[in-house]
């Protein structure tokens, strides 16, 4: 196979340059004489890059890709990550090529050779340079190397960690010669680890068990997965792996990477469960103020989500330049709608249903229902796609064995926020105050002046608006469409009841623990048993304590 | 004698009142022997109406543009539009609806199985006539539906195939990953089958469901990333529907799972799904279908005009099932010309054999087991939503409503032609139809 590529790789690079030699000698073979070194390599570099839009085979396609990029062509990194990104097109029209970036009216494009700008083309006057996975894994490995020579080290690391998962011998050169010049203790980890995966594909058995021996304490999956593919059998029960000492040795490192890799598991498992559980944390806390605190069984609750969704998606869309900071802008902006449209709805239905638990739940029904369909007429049945700002997406990677992903840490980090503002309003605040003096003895609290009719549109408002900001972090993990509310408002249900009713750390213990124990259940019984189990588990604690985990004591008035 | 005048003056009046009911009534009759009713049975609200509402825009298109070029034998169609409202129970009352009160004489819609299930009984106990325009997990084929949309056959197992040969990556390890009802485990039941008549060992298979609009995904993610790291090309092949596939492809993506190391292929993600995503983290992944918006074919160019003009929307796309629509569409429509009736009996069997022009470029002909011959497409997802065509068959492959890979369906055989067979489930060892069509 290698053999194979070596041979049409040259075969190649021959007709290339017969190609580049001889076409001008056939068309301007007068100027060419004349011609300056400069123009000549403008017109070799015209012609090679050109072949990316004639070459259809993906083999060929590699080639092409591995002579521009060993080539000292000027445009080559650009080009090479502009194919990468799915920049490059070319015209139909002049068959030129060109970097373009779709906008409203089609694409803005510039010609790579010439630099010039050829402004806004339609979408059909240009096709695209297609890329497929085996095409990105090798432009993956040929950037990587380039970039190894970048003053940035974190520019290099990532070169290196990508050298490390498309390992070629081509590359062993460049890796030697980093490793020399390299000063960063990470990014050297990173170009060992990268050598050892090309090595082991070496023909020298000291070199192969130099290179096992230096992934021990790694816990890389790459290089998991390269020591586990050692062992593998062929249909006739052989091993693939010749050598027995290679493989034994790799065998060995293989066990202890796993058993160190289980112990990483768990801490991910935990750390699963706990941004689960923050998640049902921020879906439960607006519910815990209107359905716990206020007694409203608010069916419409997760459509006040979905309206923080949607706000999150509006915002987007008024500030498509500033994607990174519209979560930002999107938190209050979603926490006032949500919240205004809570107290239309109180205003407007609930209050003249108070004490009539059955009647608020079919009302709020059907405001829920009211609510989707009009998302439906406004902004079409279909899902809005929000988009993930930069610093909420990847992950921070602690080692090979656990990563944690950003968007589930700042979830984490989110929800503690928005519960510990939640717990000071209500406690440390004279809001607060009246908020809990009129769900504890309305009679009371209106003889002593306060005006519970305010004060219960705007716990109302406030159950609400921090539904709405639990939408903005929803919008970042699922869909926004019209049903995002309905997929949480049981879940959330399900948070309050179990937590105690009333009682916002009750809330706080329940949603973490719902969390890690379905995140603990679920790689033994799967997602949907796990539910069930989760489920069944809620009913029978129920039955046995009524008023769930930390049920409120005190003199409150029952009704 | 004033009364009397009064009387005659009533009588007179109610005699013209009368006359004039009759005459209104006799016209009404008269427009509606001047139409033929098609019914749309398409959900337009509920949890469905983010895909079906599509096919019924398709299918009023279609209907606008026959009536443009002068209607079908001579009459206007005539489009009978119902709500289901993604009630399953309320498929099957609202084709009762159609067929009695509505007296349609085509039905286009349906897109989850449960629905068309649902519908089944009414339309074989009333006869009538259902185009069925989605991919579906065949084991199934009814007298009075007609399924243009692909079978087991005809998406799932080609993509398999694709994914094992060298351009696809020689995957050797596979995740079956899908959402709990019936389509994905019947199709998963016979990938698994194939995969293992292909020499896929047990535990080089990982199967696993989750519940409808699943929303966290970090633990079977992490649990795939920790499958494919054996030492063997793994890839995932999803039947996970609808909305649960944003958190799924923005978990993989997260987690550093790329299209290179482990490539998804889906089977219920099309362009209309993805114009609701942020595409970043699914660039290439792949997806299997019979039709891509992409396709190279001027029929296709033609139609995604079309279809942009009469919608009024530059930014909307063309998918698979509308592509099903279409040719279904218009294979009843020439059914009927050559019938020259739209009675459900002579229609049925003017439609088998009949080939349209399908939007890829090729012809789709009727088989005799109502299913259709199609390409399979594999496509890579684009960053603008849109899909790159990286594999196709050479030749359309026909549908077959029983699969061949699970001992108990090999050996029932569909056909509706064949006077010694007429049946959707003939037994080829006992010779004989057992009656249970679905």
């Amino acid at each position: 196979m290698k053999l194979n590529h070596t041979y049409t790789y040259s075969v190649f690079r021959f007709l290339l340059l017969c190609l580049v030699i001889c076409l001008p000698m056939q068309s301007t073979a007068a100027p060419i004489a004349t011609a300056s070194q400069n123009e000549l390599r403008d017109k070799d570099a015209s012609l090679l890059l050109n072949e990316l839009i004639t070459v259809k085979s993906t083999s060929d396609k590699v080639n092409l890709i591995n002579l521009i990029a060993s080539s000292d062509l000027s445009q080559r990194v650009a080009v090479l990550e502009a194919l990468q990104a799915g920049d490059l097109y070319y015209t139909k029209k002049g068959r030129q090529l060109v970097y373009a970036h779709s906008n409203a009216d089609g694409y803005s494009a510039v010609a790579v050779i010439s630099g010039e700008d050829l402004g806004v083309v339609g979408s059909r006057a240009v096709r695209k340079i297609s890329i497929n996975n085996e095409l990105r894994t090798v432009l993956r490995g040929v950037l990587a190397e380039i970039a190894l020579r970048s003053d940035d080290t974190a520019v290099r690391l990532q070169a290196a960690k990508n050298l490390v998962r498309s390992p070629s011998p081509e590359f062993l050169h460049a890796i030697e010669r980093a490793l020399l010049m390299e000063t960063d203790a990470k990014v050297i980890e990173s170009l060992r680890l990268a050598a050892a995966m090309v090595n082991l594909n070496s023909d020298e058995q000291v070199l192969r068990l130099e290179a096992i021996e230096s992934f021990r304490g790694t816990l890389d999956s790459d290089a998991m997965s390269i020591l586990a593919a050692m062992q593998l059998t062929d249909s006739d029960g052989n091993y693939t792996e010749k050598d027995d000492l290679v493989r034994e040795s790799a065998a060995a490192v293989l066990k202890e990477m796993r058993s160190e890799a289980k112990i990483y598991k768990l801490i991910e498992n935990t750390f699963f469960g706990l941004s689960l559980g923050s998640v049902l944390l921020l879906t439960a806390v607006g519910l815990a103020i209107t359905f716990g605190v206020m007694g409203v069984i608010n069916m419409a609750h997760g459509e006040m989500m979905m309206l923080g969704a949607y706000t999150t998606y509006v915002i987007q869309l008024l500030m498509p330049n500033y994607i990174d900071y519209s979560i930002i802008v999107a938190i209050p902006a979603a926490f006032i709608v949500s919240g205004l449209v809570g107290i239309v709805i109180e205003r407007g239905i609930i209050r003249h249903l108070y004490g009539r638990p059955l009647e608020t739940l079919l009302a709020t029904f059907g405001v829920s229902l009211i609510l989707q369909q009009a998302v439906r007429s406004i902004f079409s049945p279909l899902n809005k796609s929000v988009t993930a700002p930069s610093w909420l997406s990847g992950s921070l990677e602690i080692n090979g064995a656990l990563s944690l992903t950003y968007n589930r840490l700042y979830i984490i980090a989110f929800s503690l926020i928005v519960l510990l503002l939640l717990v000071f309003l209500l406690k440390k605040t004279f809001v607060g105050l009246q908020m809990r003096a009129v769900t504890q003895n309305r009679a009371m609290a209106n003889s002593m002046g306060i005006r519970t009719g305010w004060v219960d549109a705007l716990t109302f408002g406030l159950g609400s608006g921090i539904a709405g900001i639990a939408g903005v972090a929803l919008s970042q993990l699922t869909n926004v469409g019209p049903n995002l509310g309905q997929s949480y408002i049981i879940d959330s249900f399900m948070v309050v009841v179990f937590g105690g009713v009333g009682n916002l750390f009750g809330t706080f213990f329940a949603a973490m623990s719902l969390g890690v124990a379905n995140k603990f259940l679920e790689p033994f019984a799967g997602a949907v048993l796990a539910k069930i189990f989760v489920l069944v588990f809620i009913i029978m604690f129920i039955q046995w304590r009524p008023r769930g985990l930390f049920a409120l004591k005190g003199r409150s008035v029952e009704d | 004698m004033k009364t009397k005048s009064s009387i005659k003056a009533f009588a007179k009046h109610s005699s013209i009142v009368l006359a004039a009911a009759t005459l209104s009534l006799s016209a009404s009759i008269a427009q509606a022997a001047d139409t033929i009713k098609v019914g749309v049975l398409h959900s337009l609200s509920g949890t469905m109406a983010i895909s079906e509402t599509t096919l019924k825009d398709t299918v009023l298109m279609l209907i606008d543009e026959q009536n443009k070029k002068g209607g079908l034998l001579g009459k206007k169609l005539e489009a009978v539009v119902v709500d289901p409202a993604s009630n399953w129970p309320l498929f099957a009352e609202k084709t009762k609806e159609l067929l009695e009160k509505d007296k349609v004489d085509v039905i286009f819609g349906c897109w989850t199985s449960v629905s068309r299930k649902s519908v089944l009984p009414v339309i074989e106990e009333l006869n009538g006539l259902l185009f069925y325009p989605v991919q579906y997990e065949g084991e199934e084929s009814s007298k009075n539906v007609f399924y243009t949309g692909a079978a087991p056959n005809q998406q799932a197992i080609p993509a398999v195939d694709y994914l094992m040969s060298e351009g696809g990556g020689s995957v050797k390890r596979w995740v079956l990953a899908g959402t709990d009802y019936v389509y994905p485990r019947t199709t998963n039941k016979i990938l698994e089958a194939y995969l293992k008549s292909k020499g896929v060992a047990e535990k080089d298979i990982m199967i696993n469901y989750t519940p409808f609009g699943h929303s966290d995904w970090q633990t079977i993610v992490s649990d795939i990333k920790k499958f494919g790291s054996q030492g063997k090309k793994t890839a995932v092949v999803s039947t996970i529907n609808g909305d649960a596939n944003v958190p799924f492809y923005k978990e993989l993506a997260n987690q550093g799972l790329s299209a290179e190391d482990i490539p998804v292929v889906a089977f219920s993600v099309g362009e209309e799904e993805l114009s609701g995503f942020d595409t970043g983290p699914l660039v290439g992944h792949l997806a299997a279908w019979n039709y891509f918006m992409s396709a190279d074919a001027e029929a296709n160019d033609a139609f995604i005009d079309k279809w942009l003009a009469y919608i009024g929307d530059p930014k909307r796309v063309t998918n698979d099932p509308m592509e099903a629509t279409y040719i279904g569409f218009n294979m009843w429509v020439k059914a009927v010309e050559k019938a020259k009736t739209t009675k459900v009996d002579k229609v049925h069997d003017a439609l088998i054999g009949i080939s349209v022009p399908n939007l890829t470029g090729g012809v789709a002909t009727m088989l005799p087991n109502h299913h259709l011959t199609k390409p399979v497409l594999i496509g890579e997802i684009q960053e603008n939503g849109q899909f790159d065509i990286v594999w196709q068959t050479e030749a359309a492959v026909p549908g077959d409503a029983w699969t061949d890979f699970l001992p108990e369906s090999a050996k029932l055989e569909a056909d509706w032609q064949n006077p010694k067979i007429m049946c959707g489930n003939y037994n080829t060892e006992t010779k004989k139809c057992s009656g249970q069509n679905y």
